[in-house]
């Protein structure tokens, strides 16, 4: 099972990376959340996979063995939760930024717009002798 | 059990939520400075029971230590939380006059509070994964703070940050993952204990993945490139408390983890975070160099100057380590400085271009004066608290025997009051190439930076006090039985 979970993790992983390197905003999202993913069942399975109780004793009951591991289902839950924020921001983030800068392609994303103003003293000079 | 601990978080928390609740404008504003005041003497009680009782954990829930949430004081933490707050308080101070009425309605002083909560409870975290949270805690406040407004710039900067911010949540997520299936814990002092029954090549490799972490949210070498591309966009309010706080979090927890975990193949590990802190230090500044907008080449400095940082952490001796905490809370005063008084300059001249500034030395003579104190602190010229940060660093390599990154260092000294130089020459020198179009400065911007810039002057000058708290904390951190106590050995 271990081995299974470690493919697809590293299967994951791949796909993840490939997106998260692609320029296109919506695709490096999605690949996020596909990282996400693989960064999740990948604790998951550090945490020991197996048919085991869950961690519940009753009042004076005899500890089960062998129980299953809280604390990774826990962690994933957080995880979860704020790779749900970061996704929702990164979407809300990636519309006003195609609204406002017309393209959700980062390599046509100017470095410097606006207020941050022209890089270096030479092309400043040379701007105000033409 | 110490309750102090939990203060200066909670101070930040009930200031952003009040915030929040009261929404209106002026009550805000005053709520916001008194928040960060708050903040401020929580931090400096916390630190005064640190020195006299030593190490401060606190058991959240009563839980024993390796199973609730944990939260520790030591010497370090201590001092990063103060200068937090000296932070906080200034830029408060500087946003109070500053009056950006837009933002404000936005809801900047709620969002800057819980910037400040999520640092706080990053550099007072006991666990490694509560550290994870944090750190999202105040990256999420820095990424709509990023783009608060959503002007161009501001949206191409916020996009590139919060890609990069991603990337390194992963990264540390996965991290922490993997740890945890090696060792079973995520309890930094029980982790501490634990770690020496994993096999010595996969805890290396851990550390690796624990440093790309890291060292992406601290802006060092290969993963620099981040940085100047987004602190320039925001206004200069929000500029100077990232610049003032947030890489200081990254180089925070390299430190803690880097001293308290990773420290069985040292001879690997720190020559590398010797070698990132080199090539950090040198890159910096020649790019810092070739800059001619002041926020963008004051950006490539901060990254110039985290390398001092990590170069104490590579060399790794009482000294070398006394010397990097001196550094990191020098420098959160000293760039602050710098980037208030960027914005300063862009109100008076309406561009922080260099080649269109100009002939300032003539009309403000102090403004030169207030620059030349912090500029002179971050280049290390003597009467100035960075001379001390770079002394110290300095003569920890010179006897670690470690003559390479000794020349870096001073040389880096060397080329950033040179950049310093030119900045001065540019803005404050030469001729104005034209009719100043900005508007006359209400000194209420004035004071927060003189404030900033008299402090590092004060520091230097008296010097010891800072420079005894920097090494106990050196001291604490080469000695982890004494954090594992505290954290461990408390619990009831």
């Amino acid at each position: 099972m271990e081995t299974l979970m470690a493919f697809l993790v590293g299967g994951l992983t791949a796909v993840g990376v490939y997106l998260m390197l692609r320029p296109h905003l919506i695709q490096f999202l999605i690949g996020f959340l596909v990282l996400g993913n693989a960064a999740n069942l990948l604790i998951f399975t550090s945490g020991r996979l197996g048919s085991a109780f869950p961690p519940l004793v009753q009042p004076g009951g005899a500890v089960l063995e062998p129980y299953a591991n809280p604390l990774p289902q826990a962690l994933i839950l957080t995880a979860i939760v704020i790779g749900f924020a970061l996704a929702a921001f990164g979407i809300v983030l990636f519309f006003r930024a195609e609204q406002v800068l017309k393209t959700l392609n980062a390599e046509a994303m100017p470095e410097r717009l606006g207020a941050v103003p022209a890089p270096s003293p030479v092309d400043e000079v040379r701007e105000e002798q033409v | 059990m110490s309750w102090l601990i939990v203060l200066p978080l909670l101070m930040p928390l009930t200031t952003g939520i009040l915030c929040l609740v009261v929404g209106n404008r002026p009550a805000q504003r005053v709520l916001g400075l008194v928040g960060a005041l708050g903040l401020l003497a929580a931090a400096l009680a916390l630190l005064t029971q640190v020195n006299q009782q030593g190490i401060q954990a606190v058991q959240v829930g009563n839980w024993p230590a390796p199973f609730g949430i944990t939260f520790v004081a030591d010497h370090l933490s201590a001092l990063m939380v103060l200068v937090t707050g000296v932070v906080a308080v200034v830029v408060a101070l500087y946003a109070l006059a500053e009056s950006d009425a837009p933002r404000e309605q936005l809801g900047y002083y709620a969002l800057s509070h819980f910037l400040l909560f999520g640092v706080v409870g990053a550099f007072l975290t006991g666990d490694l994964f509560n550290l994870y949270v944090w750190f999202e805690v105040l990256l999420l406040s820095s990424f709509v703070l990023m783009i608060l407004g959503g002007s161009k710039a501001q949206l191409t900067g916020g996009v590139k940050y919060f890609t990069v911010s991603l990337l390194s949540s992963i990264l540390f997520l996965v991290a922490v993952g993997l740890l945890y299936g090696a060792t079973g814990a995520l309890n930094m002092a029980d982790l501490a204990t634990r770690v020496g029954s994993v096999a010595p090549g996969l805890l290396t490799a851990l550390a690796m993945l624990f440093l790309g972490a890291f060292g992406l949210k601290a802006a060092v070498f290969p993963f620099f490139f981040w940085l100047p591309a987004s602190y320039p966009a925001p206004p200069v309010i929000i500029s100077a408390l990232f610049a003032g706080l947030l890489t200081k979090v990254g180089v925070y927890a390299l430190i803690r983890v880097f001293t308290l975990l990773f420290t069985q193949d040292t001879a690997f590990t720190h020559t590398v975070i010797l070698w990132i802190a080199g090539l950090t230090l040198l890159l910096g500044v020649l790019l810092a160099l070739a800059q001619g907008e002041l926020r963008r080449l004051l950006s490539f400095q901060l990254v110039s100057h985290i390398g001092y940082m990590l170069m104490g952490l590579g060399i790794l001796s009482p000294l070398a380590l006394a010397g990097s905490v001196f550094y990191a809370l020098n420098h959160m005063i000293v760039i602050a400085a710098l980037f208030l008084l960027a914005g300063l300059l862009q109100r008076l001249q309406g561009t922080t271009v260099l080649v269109r500034m100009g002939g300032l030395y003539r009309s403000h003579p102090w403004l030169a004066v207030l620059f030349l104190l912090p500029a002179f602190s971050l280049a290390g010229l003597p009467p100035f608290s960075g001379f001390w940060a770079k002394f110290t660093l300095v003569a920890a390599s010179l006897q670690a025997g470690q003559y390479a990154i000794v020349a870096v260092a001073l040389l880096v000294g060397l080329l950033t009051l040179l950049s310093m130089g030119l900045v001065f020459a540019e803005v404050f020198w030469k001729n104005p190439p034209r009719p100043p179009v900005g508007v006359a400065s209400p000194p209420g911007l004035i004071v927060p930076v003189a404030l900033l810039a008299l402090l590092t002057l004060g520091l230097g000058l008296w010097a010891e006090p800072l420079l005894a708290l920097s090494q106990a904390a050196a001291q604490e951190l080469l000695e982890p039985s004494r954090y594992i106590e505290a954290v461990l050995g408390v619990s009831r």
